[in-house]
């Protein structure tokens, strides 16, 4: 029975893709741990939940595992502590190529490390030891993060929300959320096939851009040509000399590609050592590097901090598989996927929706404000995510990278991304919970956002539940901020919202489409946050983002977010404005003494559900900040930089033990109508 | 009237190990895993906790050996076989590895030393203990492992 020091198999077939009428019983799980006490009792305990485990005591092991057959699994649970990779890497690197849920693990309970959890995008954190009652829950993580995808990918809000409605009534979860062709064709089993989907495209209104490899190449080429600092969507658009392709579309990708980068270098830097094992690993398991590697590796380089000899090391591994091994932990895993976008409905130019489907990979660039168009950024993500799918969920699930820093970034032009960000308030999770950290907020904002009826997941909002504590995100951070792209979701926690300009009423205004960004409603937030009320300190810094951000994305418009963090305190000189009604959604319960400890999104009215549900899908897509993305849909008015001194000035404030979150949350209504847009 | 005593012997060491200090909820947790398909669940898991975890007593005394201390590295083991140990439901020894780290962290090697000593302790003893129990257990007949009520 004990079988250890391999990986054990037992995928089920591809056919039932976890969702059958048992669900969550045949969830399929991979679980990575190099202690084999722990993985052998994880391994008993999943299957007493009736899941299907696959267990793996090393990391490379696991994705392997994974790469091989990414429609193998659900949901990933993975140790922090592994010798041969970090566990944060590990979880980085699914998100950016499978973009599956991870559940991060571990005897470490420090709010740091939970944090880190958070920042880089788990969907969850369960300390241990686990019991059996944390793991009966995990299959929420996989029904939120289909979802939410499958808000991203529906045209329009309104579309979402309808088909979310749906989904609702709809007992096959599953099979309500696929939507069509560009669904992220791992979860989406295609025999599922939804009559919906047909009306959703016809109500689409901008072609969809497929970034397959060649075309990213092309991009590539273009951005390099020109210079990563120097290349705007339109020269490269020109280089390019691609048909059909519009400036807009070119301007998301940019978006996503700069958050890619800005995450590359964040990991390099953080993890360096780590890197070379790792990277010598990737190539033998890999083989060679892609030329896209290689070209990625330039503008890496170019765009960030990549030691001239790390670069040419990673050229060199990549143009020629030779040598060297690169130390820049990139993640070498093929590269090429992380671009392209293989769901044909990828939409580029659409409006934010495909932000939200970015919400994985985001790399929040640490700190560095980054006006970037809420669509553009969503792009970004989305390309920088996508793995093979086309839903990128900015945040949420478990992207590995996701940096508060970059959500704040993105919520400026967000509000949605504050959502997010309020989610990593959770820096703990303990197993009881269960509840993702992350993505939820997402979830929750996209639900509530355009009233549609959610089916009422409360799981969906728990995410943010989780109790991230600190969503101190320390702007100037390093290496966990750029690494990760935060999937706010539901960090209320999250600091560096700071308003100023962060909500973009800009974009705002841009973001008409599909509904704006809706944040999720605040009762979410304020059940994450007295969820935790131990961690109020970090928490209520994070929490008055989160309630700004919460309420902004209850309006469709970014500017709630920032709206709401003047309430809190923050000069957002912006704000508001465009679209605040909050009170519509829920009040925004910011009151941080308020310890009603509901996290579960349950406890959060319908209406909350389904504005988060339209927030979801918007939050995603713009959540990426791209600081030097020079075509800007929206005005960017906010400086990112206001948003990040404030953000650092809050976490200073935080640390130093000032946890007036009563203060901030104090939103009397917002004068959202300010907000110049 | 042997089976019911050995039954009975059985719930009373079981008892005693919680009474005692050596054992906390987690090791009901895997109790609660045993099951027909995994009769002897607990005892496996615990042979091989003691199977691994001898690994990493070996590194940490090997890392005490030495001059100068890398408190990182030692924290690190300990980090690992705080785990593993908590993951069996070992409480004492998961409380001294609480000490031993907090002396990693004030880089007091000395203070390392002599938790670690007592870690050693502590883990030799709640093998021998469980030892014990699990051939009551095995005597009692395979049906009778202890289960808690939940």
């Amino acid at each position: 029975m004990l079988n250890l020091g391999y990986c054990k198999g037992s995928m089920s077939t591809a056919s039932s893709g976890g969702v059958s009428d048992q669900f969550p019983a045949g969830l399929r799980v991979l679980v990575v741990d190099d202690d084999p006490t722990c993985l052998v009792i994880l391994e008993k305990m999943l299957r007493i939940c009736l899941y299907e485990v696959t267990k793996c005591n090393r990391a490379e092991i696991a994705l392997s595992l994974l790469r091989e057959n990414r429609n193998g699994y659900d949901i990933v649970i993975s140790d922090v502590h592994m010798p041969d990779m970090d566990g944060f890497k590990l979880l980085e690197l699914i998100g950016l190529e499978m973009d599956l849920p991870v559940i991060m693990m571990s005897a470490d309970d420090g709010k740091n490390v939970v944090m880190k959890g958070v920042t880089h995008g788990a969907c969850d954190y369960l300390i241990k030891p686990i019991r059996i009652e944390a793991l009966k829950n995990i299959w929420q993580h996989v029904v939120r993060k289909r979802k939410n995808e499958y808000l991203e990918q529906s045209g329009s809000v309104e579309e979402g929300g309808d088909r979310l409605q749906k989904q609702s009534e709809d007992a096959d979860y599953s099979s309500s959320a696929n939507e069509g062709s560009w669904k992220n064709s791992k979860r989406r089993k295609d025999e599922e096939e939804e009559v919906d989907e047909r009306d959703d495209t016809s109500t689409l209104k901008k072609p969809r851009v497929v970034w397959s490899v060649e075309l990213h190449q092309q991009f590539v080429a273009a951005v390099n040509q020109l210079g990563i600092d120097k290349a705007v969507p339109k020269k490269i658009l020109e280089l390019m000399n691609v048909p059909g392709l519009t400036r807009e579309n070119v301007a998301s990708h940019l978006q996503k590609y700069r958050l890619y980068l800005r995450r590359l270098s964040g990991v390099s830097q953080h993890q360096s050592g780590m890197g070379n094992s790792f990277i010598s690993t990737q190539e033998a398991t890999y083989g060679s590097l892609s030329s896209l590697n290689g070209l990625d590796l330039q503008t890496l380089a170019a765009a960030s901090q990549i030691p001239a000899q790390s670069l040419a090391t990673l050229q060199a591994a990549g143009l020629g598989r030779s040598t060297a091994k690169p130390r820049m932990p990139m993640p070498i895993v093929d590269q090429r996927n992380l671009f392209s976008f293989e769901n044909p409905k990828l939409r580029f130019g659409e409006g934010q929706q495909q932000h939200l489907n970015n919400g994985k990979q985001i790399n929040l660039l640490h700190g560095i404000p980054t006006t970037m168009e809420p669509k553009q950024l969503a792009n970004m993500h989305h390309s920088a995510q996508s793995l093979g799918s086309m839903n990128m969920q900015l945040n949420a699930h478990g992207d590995p990278s996701g940096s508060l820093l970059m959500q704040m970034s993105q919520q400026q032009s967000r509000g949605q991304i504050l959502n997010e960000a309020t989610s990593s308030q959770v820096p703990r999770l303990p197993s009881s919970i269960g509840q993702p950290i992350v993505n939820n907020a997402l979830a929750s904002g996209v639900l509530a956002r355009n009233g549609l009826a959610e089916s009422g997941r409360g799981t969906g909002f728990n995410p943010v539940s989780q109790s991230s504590s600190t969503m101190n995100f320390p702007l100037n951070t390093t290496a966990e901020l750029t690494a990760t792209s935060f999937a706010l979701g539901s960090a209320p926690g999250v600091p560096s919202l700071t308003s100023k300009g962060v909500f973009p009423e800009d974009i705002n205004s841009e973001i008409k489409g599909p509904g704006g960004f809706i944040m999720p409603s605040y009762d979410i937030f304020s059940d994450l946050q007295h969820h935790r009320s131990h961690e109020w300190e970090l928490q209520n810094a994070g929490m008055t983002f989160n309630g700004s951000q919460q309420s902004n994305s209850l309006q469709s418009n970014v500017d709630v977010a920032s709206s709401v963090l003047a309430h809190q305190g923050f000069s957002s000189s912006q704000s508001n404005g465009q679209g605040r009604n909050i009170s519509a959604v829920g009040k925004p319960m910011f009151s941080a003494g308020d310890a009603t400890d509901h996290v579960n999104a349950q406890s959060l009215g319908q209406p909350l559900n389904n504005f988060f549900a339209e927030n979801l899908v918007r939050v995603k897509t713009e959540r990426v900040p791209d600081a030097s993305l020079q075509t800007t849909l929206f005005n960017e008015q906010f400086g990112q930089e206001d948003l990040m001194s404030a953000l650092l000035k809050q976490q200073q404030q935080q640390q130093a033990g000032i946890g007036p979150a009563e203060n901030e949350f104090d939103f009397d209504g917002y004068s959202l109508d300010n907000i110049p847009v | 009237m042997e089976r019911t005593q050995l039954r009975r012997q059985v719930a009373l060491t079981r008892q005693s190990l919680f009474d005692q200090g050596f054992l906390d909820e987690q090791f009901i947790q895997l109790e609660d895993l045993q099951d027909d398909a995994n009769p002897n669940f607990v005892e496996e898991v615990v042979t091989l906790y003691y199977r691994d975890s001898a690994r990493l007593i070996t590194n940490i005394e090997k890392a005490l050996e030495k001059n100068s201390l890398d408190f990182n590295k030692l924290d690190g083991f300990m980090h690992q076989f705080k785990g593993s140990s908590s993951s069996i439901g070992a409480k004492k020894v998961k409380a001294e590895c609480t000490l031993f780290r907090e002396y990693c962290r004030a880089g007091n090697g000395e203070g390392c030393t002599r938790t670690f000593q007592q870690i050693k302790k502590e883990y030799a003893t709640l093998k021998r203990k469980l030892e014990a129990y699990f051939q009551v257990v095995r005597q009692a007949g395979p049906a009778e492992t202890a289960c808690w009520p939940k």
